[in-house]
C-alpha cells in the first residue's frame, strides 16, 4: 500500500468532491420543495390530490434509486423527443439532478407530512380564525413550526442522499468516488484511492449524523 | 349582530347540533353553558365557519355562512376568536403574534400594525413582553396575548371558547378582568364559559346546551333568580357548578 499518489490526485478529486455536494444541495432543495407539495396534496381534502401524491410516494418507494438514474438517463430524452418533436439533449448532470429530486421527494413527503401532522389541530384554527386563507395559514403558521421539528429527520434523508450520489457513476457522471476510482486506476493504485474514498465519505457522514444527534437534543429539550 | 337559524350539524351518523336558534344583538354579552359535549365548542365554531353545518344558517352582520358566494375569510377576520388552549404561534414573538394578521389578512403597514398591537398588549397589561416568545409566559399572560391579537382586527364580535378553563385558579382572575372590561365598553361577545360569576357580572343573557340543543336561552335574572322554572337538566347542571 502506498498512498502518496493521493497529494497530487487532491485537486481532481476535490473537483468530485463539489460535483457531489452540488448534487446533494440541489437534491435537497429540490426534493423539500416537491416533497412539501406532495404532503399539501396527501394532507388534502381532494380525494383525487391525496390519491395522486400517495400512488407518487408508493411507487417512488417502490423502485431502486440506481433504476430511476438510469431510466432518466436513456428515456427522457426519448420521451421529450416524443413530446416535442425535436431532440433536446439533456445532460448526465440534469437527468441525474432531475431523478435524485424526484425520488427524494417520496421520502421527504413523509417527513414533511408527520411534520404537518405534529402540530396541533388548534394552531390551524386560529390562523383560519384570523382571517387567513390556506396558502397563508400554511406558509406562515404551519410549515415555520413544522419544519422546525423535522430538521433533524431531512437532515438525516440528506445524508443518506450524500452516500446514495455515488450511484451517478451508472452514467459516467464525476462525482467524488467516481473521481477518486479512475485516478485510482490510471495509475494503477485502485485499492488505496478506494479506502481515501471510504475514509472520506464515512468521516463526512459520521461526523454530520453526531450534528444532527445533538441537534435534535437541543431541539427536545 | 349574529343570528343563529335552525343550525344542525352532523359527524357522520352522530348529530352534534340539533336545530339551534338564536340572536346576538349588537353590544350583548351572551354566555353558553352546558355540560361536556354538549356542543358548546361546536357551535361557537359554526359562528365563524371554522366548522360547516349541514342544515340551517348563521347570518354575522348581514353576512350569510351558509351562502357559498360568502368570503369566509373576510367573514373570519371580522370575527375575534379566543381558544381555550390560547393557541398563540410559538415560532413568532408576541409582537410579531399580534402583527401578522393585521398585516397580512388586513394590509396594514408594519409600523400601524406594530402600534397597535403594543397599544392593546399594554391595555391587557402585558407591554414589557412584546419581545419575548409565547412560551416565555404564564398561561394567563398568554390567554391575555390571545385576547389583544383578536381585537387588534378591530373585530365586531368576539367569541370565547371556555377562555379560563385551561388556566391555573390564580390566573382565572386576570383573564377574566380584560373580559369583563370589553364587556363593560360595549363589546358583543359570545363565551362558552363555567365562570358563573362572571356571567352573573356582565351577562345579558344565559344560553344552556344539552345534547346538541338550546334547552334555556333567557335573560340573566330569569336564569338565574329563577331557579324553579328551569328545566330538570339546567337545573342539575346547576346544582353541580354552583356547588364550588
Ligand atoms: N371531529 C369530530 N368528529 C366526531 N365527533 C366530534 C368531533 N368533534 C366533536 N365531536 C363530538 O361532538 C360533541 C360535541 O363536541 P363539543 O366539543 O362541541 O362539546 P363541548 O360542549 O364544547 O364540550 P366540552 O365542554 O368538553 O368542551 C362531542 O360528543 C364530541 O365527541
Ligand atoms: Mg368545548
Amino acid at each position: 500500500m502506498d498512498f502518496s499518489a493521493i497529494i497530487p490526485a487532491l485537486p481532481g478529486m476535490w473537483e468530485g468532491m463539489a460535483m457531489t455536494l452540488k448534487l446533494l444541495v440541489l437534491g435537497v432543495v429540490g426534493g423539500v420543495a416537491l416533497g412539501t407539495v406532495l404532503a399539501l396534496m396527501r394532507l388534502s381534502h381532494n380525494p383525487l390530490l391525496s390519491r395522486v401524491a400517495g400512488a407518487y410516494v408508493n411507487y417512488f418507494r417502490s423502485i431502486p434509486l440506481l433504476l430511476v438514474i438510469t431510466w432518466f438517463y436513456f428515456a427522457v430524452p426519448f420521451v421529450l423527443r416524443w413530446l416535442t418533436g425535436e431532440d433536446m439533449p439533456i445532460g448526465a448532470f440534469t437527468s441525474c439532478l432531475v431523478a435524485f429530486m424526484m425520488f427524494e421527494a417520496a421520502y421527504f413527503c413523509e417527513i414533511v407530512r408527520a411534520g404537518i401532522q405534529s402540530i396541533p389541530k388548534g394552531q390551524m384554527g386560529a390562523a383560519y380564525a384570523l382571517g387567513m386563507n390556506y396558502g397563508q395559514v400554511m406558509r406562515l403558521i404551519i410549515l415555520p413550526q413544522a419544519f422546525r421539528k423535522m430538521t433533524p429527520l431531512l437532515l438525516q434523508q440528506s445524508i443518506i442522499l450524500f452516500q446514495d450520489t455515488s450511484l451517478v457513476y451508472a452514467v459516467g457522471l464525476m462525482d467524488f468516488l467516481n473521481a477518486a476510482r479512475s485516478r485510482g486506476d490510471i495509475i494503477g493504485q485502485p485499492h488505496e484511492f478506494l479506502i481515501f474514498a471510504g475514509l472520506v465519505y464515512f468521516t463526512i457522514s459520521f461526523s454530520a449524523s453526531l450534528l444532527v444527534k445533538r441537534l435534535q437534543k437541543r431541539l427536545t429539550v | 349582530m349574529i343570528s343563529i337559524k335552525n343550525v344542525s350539524k352532523w359527524y357522520g351518523e352522530f348529530q352534534v347540533l340539533t336545530d339551534c336558534t338564536t340572536e346576538v344583538t349588537k353590544g350583548e354579552v351572551v354566555v353558553v353553558c352546558g355540560p361536556s359535549g354538549s356542543g358548546k365548542s361546536t357551535l361557537i365554531k359554526c359562528v365563524n365557519a371554522l366548522e360547516p353545518f349541514q342544515k340551517g344558517d348563521i347570518v354575522v352582520d348581514g353576512t350569510s355562512i351558509a351562502d357559498p358566494k360568502t368570503d369566509l375569510p373576510k367573514l373570519r377576520s371580522r370575527v375575534g376568536m379566543v381558544f381555550q388552549h390560547f393557541e398563540l404561534f410559538p415560532h413568532l414573538s408576541i409582537t410579531e403574534n399580534l402583527t401578522i394578521a393585521q398585516m397580512k389578512v388586513l394590509g396594514r403597514s408594519k409600523e400601524e400594525a406594530t402600534d397597535k398591537g403594543l397599544k392593546l398588549l399594554d391595555r391587557v397589561g402585558l407591554k414589557a413582553h412584546a419581545h419575548k416568545y409565547p412560551g416565555q409566559l404564564s398561561g394567563g399572560q398568554q390567554q391575555r396575548v390571545a385576547i389583544a391579537r383578536a381585537l387588534a382586527m378591530d373585530p365586531i364580535v368576539m367569541l370565547f371558547d371556555e377562555p379560563t378553563s385551561a388556566l391555573d385558579p390564580e390566573m382565572v382572575n386576570e383573564v377574566l378582568d380584560v373580559m369583563v372590561q370589553l364587556a363593560q365598553e360595549g363589546m358583543t361577545m359570545m363565551c362558552v364559559t363555567h365562570e358563573m360569576g362572571f356571567a352573573r357580572k356582565v351577562a345579558n343573557r344565559v344560553i344552556f346546551m344539552d345534547r346538541g340543543q338550546i334547552v334555556e336561552d333567557c335573560h340573566k335574572e330569569e336564569f338565574f333568580g329563577n331557579v324553579d322554572a328551569r328545566s330538570d337538566r339546567a337545573k342539575q347542571f346547576l346544582a353541580k357548578i354552583l356547588q364550588h
